[in-house]
């Protein structure tokens, strides 16, 4: 199948047509009997992962198996926001990365991808936290990351509907990421799978993997509801199934599940043309091309497979969007909904080989992992390809939790629950 | 989501602080030979898609420690028990 490249020309022609002459945009296979690489797991980092395997490898002859459709798992469920302000060494270079591979990721895959780049505004309360973020900033900017630091009118310039002389946490300035933004989520997936497709990929969508067959200490191939699919390696990237899946290989994991909510407004008129954070509690928000406030807070803290949570946290996430941004409270909410995250014990995830050869993991994004869609299958390819770990993803190894060496930005311990 | 606490009856979940698997064992040793039982218990859990015992702390009510058994796929509660039974 030859790609149809998309051009203002394309789009002249179709719209001419009535958009009737589209072509799907990636194939729709049956499993071979084997693949070099079978990649579990059609999320975002699953496909991004099959994409620079091609890409930067020459590895083609991949399979992608995903349980569901493309897109439904987080990778179309969360809030869109990319970032690199992240303060420890193991993190900070990963995701400054990630940043750049954005800014050139729809040059890349010729696909829009919506790559906004509005800026990320985290506000501060008091002297302390405006220390704590200066200490940050300058991490930020020790690794190329970019970072400015707002006074209380700065802040007011961006966004001058926010509560300044809130009486218990008034804004006292920010944080700024300029380069930070929004991706349109589900286009990052369709526009990964469609690039992976393209080079050779088979994309297997409702073929969940039942089980693993391991032959003295390798692996050999997976189960699958389409039958045996027999594999020389198998990466598991399958975020919030980490643990169930991992499972069926044998291993334990220092994951848990939990879940996250979102909530959407009815559209308005352009207000936020910004991320915005809440530096004195959990609550974020930005605005969609569609007009509706896009924001979120705090995971629900129990351990779950249900992509639903429980009131507490609507309440929670409601009044610190009163608090931050009062005029809020007159707008309706139109949907919510939850994702499952894998929350990992430190708050960092994970890329690396497991104990059963030829077997890989990728996992424990927690609520954070959209921004990391490029670097993640970019390391996670260069470490199926050469077997070795990519320089910005070495700390991400599972022998960290017990030699000490933790990567945990919060500094909470190992209760995943409080990341 | 309500726990029904043995001491104050079906209460909402914000009275409740989550403390995680019950069923994780503090190693008897802290000699280097168990640093792998340590490892284990500090940091891998089974996180089971179906039931699990879970410790919660009824801090806003009697201050207990429950132990509760709910199934992670549909939030059902199917018993809370006190964490001190029987130790
Ligand atoms: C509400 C919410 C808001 C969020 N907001 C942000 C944000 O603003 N910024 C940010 O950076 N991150 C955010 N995140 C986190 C981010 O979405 C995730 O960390 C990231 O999407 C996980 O990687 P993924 O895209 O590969 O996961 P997924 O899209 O979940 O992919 C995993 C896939 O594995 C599949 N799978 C599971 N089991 C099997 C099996 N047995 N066989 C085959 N396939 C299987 C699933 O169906 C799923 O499609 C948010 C998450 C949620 C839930
Ligand atoms: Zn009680």
């Amino acid at each position: 199948m030859t790609i149809m490249r998309y051009s203002l020309a394309s789009l002249i022609t179709n719209a001419l047509t009535g958009n009737r002459n589209w072509k799907p945009v990636w194939r729709e296979p049956e499993p071979k009997s084997s693949y070099d690489v079978v990649i579990v797991g059609g999320g975002g980092h699953g496909l991004s992962t099959a994409h620079y395997l091609a890409k930067e490898h020459g590895i083609t002859n991949v399979a992608v198996i995903e349980k569901s459709y493309i897109g439904s798992g987080n990778v179309g469920r969360n809030t869109t926001i990319v970032r690199s302000n992240y303060l420890l060494p193991g993190n900070e270079p990963f995701y400054e990365w990630s940043m750049k591979l954005w800014e050139g990721l729809e040059q890349d895959i010729n696909y829009n991808a919506m790559v906004s780049q509005r800026g990320v505004l985290n506000v501060f309360h008091s002297d302390g936290q405006r220390d704590a973020f200066v200490r940050r900033g300058n991490a930020m900017r020790f690794y190329g990351a970019d970072a400015e630091l707002l006074d209380k009118e700065q802040v007011r310039a961006l966004v001058p509907f926010v509560d300044f002389d809130n009486a218990r946490f008034p804004v006292r300035g920010g944080l700024f990421q300029p380069r930070g933004g929004t991706v349109r989520h589900d286009a990052v997936a369709w526009g990964y799978a469609r690039s992976a497709d393209s080079r050779g990929v088979d994309i297997i969508q409702n073929c969940a993997a039942t089980g693993f067959r391991i032959e003295n200490g390798r692996i050999v191939g997976v189960e699958t509801e389409k039958g045996f699919i027999g594999a020389k390696k198998v990466a598991l990237c399958v975020a919030g199934s980490s643990s169930r899946v991992a499972q069926m290989a044998g291993l334990r994991l220092p994951i848990e599940a939990h879940v996250l909510q979102a909530f959407v407004t009815e559209g308005i008129k352009p207000l936020l043309d910004t991320v915005i954070t809440f530096g004195a509690g959990h609550f974020y928000c930005s605005q969609s091309d569609k007009g509706g406030l896009v924001f979120g807070g705090d995971i629900d803290g129990y351990n779950t497979y249900a992509q639903r949570g429980n009131l507490p946290v609507v309440e929670d996430v409601a009044e610190g969007g009163m608090a931050l941004i009062p005029a809020i409270g007159r707008l309706r909410i139109l949907r919510s909904w939850g994702g499952l995250l894998d929350m990992s014990m430190d708050g960092s995830p994970i890329i690396d080989k497991t104990p059963v050869d030829g077997l890989y993991f990728n996992g424990g994004w927690c609520y954070g992992g959209f921004k990391a869609t490029p670097a993640s299958g970019w390391c996670y390819a260069h470490l199926i390809a050469t077997g070795e770990p990519h320089p910005y993803a070495a700390a991400y190894r599972f022998d960290r939790f017990g030699s000490g060496r933790v990567i945990d930005e919060k500094g909470m311990g190992a209760q995943p629950n409080l990341h | 989501m309500r726990i029904n606490c043995p001491y104050c009856g079906a209460r909402c979940l914000e009275e409740f602080t989550y403390r995680g698997d019950a069923t994780v064992k503090r190693p008897e040793s802290i000699d280097e030979s168990a640093r792998d039982a340590w490892v284990d218990y500090v940091y891998l859990r089974d996180n089971p898609a179906g039931l699990h015992k879970e410790l919660w702390h009824h801090g806003a009510g009697c201050h207990s420690w429950l132990e509760v058994t709910r199934n992670t796929v549909t939030h059902e509660i199917v018993a809370v028990e006190l964490a001190a039974k029987g130790r």
